[in-house]
């Protein structure tokens, strides 16, 4: 479904990745797992066209994505939730997610959808005409997920979902990721939860300073030495 | 719903200009007070131009003033030199009436050309500097602004430092009108989804872009119709004023929109009216003691901050209260569990 090769991306003389390929095939929960600054958020940020790939290639759906802008990606029905969530502070809850419809114009469809992420998210719909600034981190959280699943995406890209919530919350968005891929949409996750992704994900790629060094099903890397010495904690 | 909207703003802004009419004519309003107005409603078209590129799109330009001379001068420079030709050649061959009837469509057209000139201008400086953010956006405006000011300074056909003459054309009448017509097209597109895609770029420009929103495109587009509305003002400024000069739109006059805009609240459509009445009529009633001025303007800065931070209305709107009605009724629509 998605196919990076050989990508490399600079921030000015900063060379942040180093050639990455991987691969994410429909249906999947995949992982990319990685300390601080290992290029986790620079590969979701270059996949949904914030940031441009100075050489190599992507493709989703059998079409190029390097030449794509932000705006072109979301259409091919490929979204993002970025990191630190990013909701629109002074709109209200139900005005963030008319915002993630912004380019469908099937205004039964939208309706429809904006009921089923309150279906997903009981607590959005408490809060639906609450300013979304003033939402607990949990709630911004599901926000963001709600907001970009109403662009209807195939495949969902998530920066830490996990960032900064209380371990119930965790489990509950994660929960909530694992009923949105039984829906059929695909998910690619960064996390520096590693136990956590691991859990949910079938595959996992470890990343460190830009370079892919792990590959494997999530099984293979939560049994794996390395992994569990470097980012489980384990013994 | 809509519509009596309208219609109920279209009667009270009909009834406010036939009570105009009647004062003056009764000799209740002087020369002074009702250039006044023609004056609020120049500043007022103005503060709507930046509050849709500062206060909704939020990108910070102090360079307004030099759209304002670039309307004013393509609108003036059109109007005298064209002008007395225009006017001679429809009396003749239309007689007086219907001649100067049809030449008042002709200064319209002048003042449409100023807006289309500048908002050209805006999508030239929009383009290239809306890559830069903030404080660095900011200065690249107002070096904007001074070189425009330059320029027209060292312009022998544009009537250099000694200023263009313009014959005075636009009365309270004209600027009345297109004043409101500025309210109504900006109320629109900040009511639109285009207008949304813009407060969202405000509000978190990342996030806009993921969703799917195109952020230079929505920014140029402020920057233009933001550019074109300043403009207009600077055509109507041209026609009433018998004489413009390029340093009457320098920075402090950037500047004081920028205040007006603040004072009145971001991202307000009637903060910004209330914000250019009051800085005018301030402005206005203090003309005789020019060091007074700044000194009463900064007061009334300081005293804002501590009490309405946000500025007069904030982000919020008056409204008719038959409004809330309905945007409460329509809550319940997306409940479809």
């Amino acid at each position: 479904m998605l196919e990076l090769e050989n990508v490399h991306v600079y921030y000015g003389a900063i060379h942040a990745l180093k050639g990455i390929a991987f691969r994410v095939d429909e249906g999947e929960i995949v992982t990319l797992i990685g300390s601080n600054g290992a290029g986790k958020s620079t590969t979701l940020n270059t996949i949904s066209g914030l940031l441009r790939p100075k050489e190599g290639a992507m493709t989703y759906l059998g079409k190029d994505l390097t030449a794509a802008g932000a705006p072109d990606i979301v259409r091919m029905k490929l979204s993002h939730v970025p990191e630190g969530r990013r909701i629109f502070a002074n709109m209200t809850v139900r005005e963030n997610l008319d915002l993630g419809a912004y380019q469908r114009r099937d205004a039964q469809g939208i309706k429809a959808d904006i009921a089923h992420v309150f279906e997903l998210f009981p607590r959005l719909w408490e809060r639906r005409a609450q300013v979304a600034g003033t939402l607990s981190g949990g709630e911004q959280q599901m926000l963001a997920i709600g907001r970009a699943i109403m662009s209807q995406p195939r495949l969902l890209l998530l920066d830490e979902p996990s960032m900064g919530l209380a371990p119930i919350l965790v489990q509950q968005i994660f929960d909530i990721i694992r009923a949105i891929n039984r829906e059929g949409t695909t998910i690619l996750l960064v996390e520096q939860n590693a136990r956590m992704a691991l859990s949910v994900a079938d595959r996992a790629y470890v990343l460190e300073t830009g370079r892919i060094v792990l590959s494997g099903s999530a099984g293979e890397l939560m049994n794996s030495p390395e992994v569990s010495k470097a980012y489980l904690g384990g013994r | 719903m809509r519509w009596t909207k309208y219609l109920i703003w279209l009667a009270a802004a009909g009834a406010f200009y036939a009570l105009t009419l009647v004062l003056s004519n009764a000799g209740f309003i002087s020369r002074f007070m009702l250039m006044t107005m023609v004056q609020i409603c120049i500043y007022i078209i103005m503060a709507l131009g930046l509050n849709l590129i500062t206060g909704f799109t939020g990108q910070l330009s102090i360079g307004h003033a030099g759209f304002m001379s670039i309307g004013a001068y393509a609108a003036g420079f059109l109007a005298s030199t064209y002008g007395a030709r225009v006017s001679a050649a429809l009396t003749e061959a239309l007689g007086a009436a219907a001649g100067g009837a049809v030449y008042y469509i002709f200064i319209l057209a002048t003042l449409a050309a100023g807006a289309l000139v500048a908002a050209a201008f805006g999508v030239l400086l929009g383009l290239p500097t809306l890559r830069l953010r903030g404080d660095y956006l900011a200065i690249a405006t107002i070096g904007f602004g001074e070189i425009v000011r330059i320029v027209l300074l060292n312009t022998k056909a544009l009537g250099a430092s000694s200023g263009l003459p313009v014959k005075y054309s636009v009365g309270w009448t004209t600027a009345f009108w297109l004043m409101l017509l500025s309210v109504v097209l900006i109320y629109n597109f900040v009511n639109s989804s285009h207008g949304r895609a813009c407060i969202s770029i405000r509000e978190n420009e990342i996030a806009a872009e993921t969703m799917g929103i195109n952020t230079t495109k929505y920014k140029v587009m402020a920057f233009a119709l933001g550019a074109g509305l300043a403009g207009l003002a600077g055509g109507i400024y041209a026609n009433h004023m018998y004489l413009i000069h390029p340093n009457s739109f320098n920075f402090l006059k950037s500047f004081e929109i920028l205040v007006m805009v603040v004072l009145g609240g971001l991202g307000s459509i009637t903060g910004c009216i209330l914000g250019a009445v009051v800085m005018t009529v301030m402005n206005n009633a203090l003309s005789a003691f020019p060091e007074m001025r700044m000194i009463v303007i900064s007061v009334l800065l300081v005293v804002m901050m501590i009490f309405r931070p946000n500025g007069l209305m904030g982000t919020t709107e008056l409204r008719l209260p038959f409004r809330r009605k309905a945007a409460g009724g329509k809550e319940d629509v997306t409940h479809g569990l």
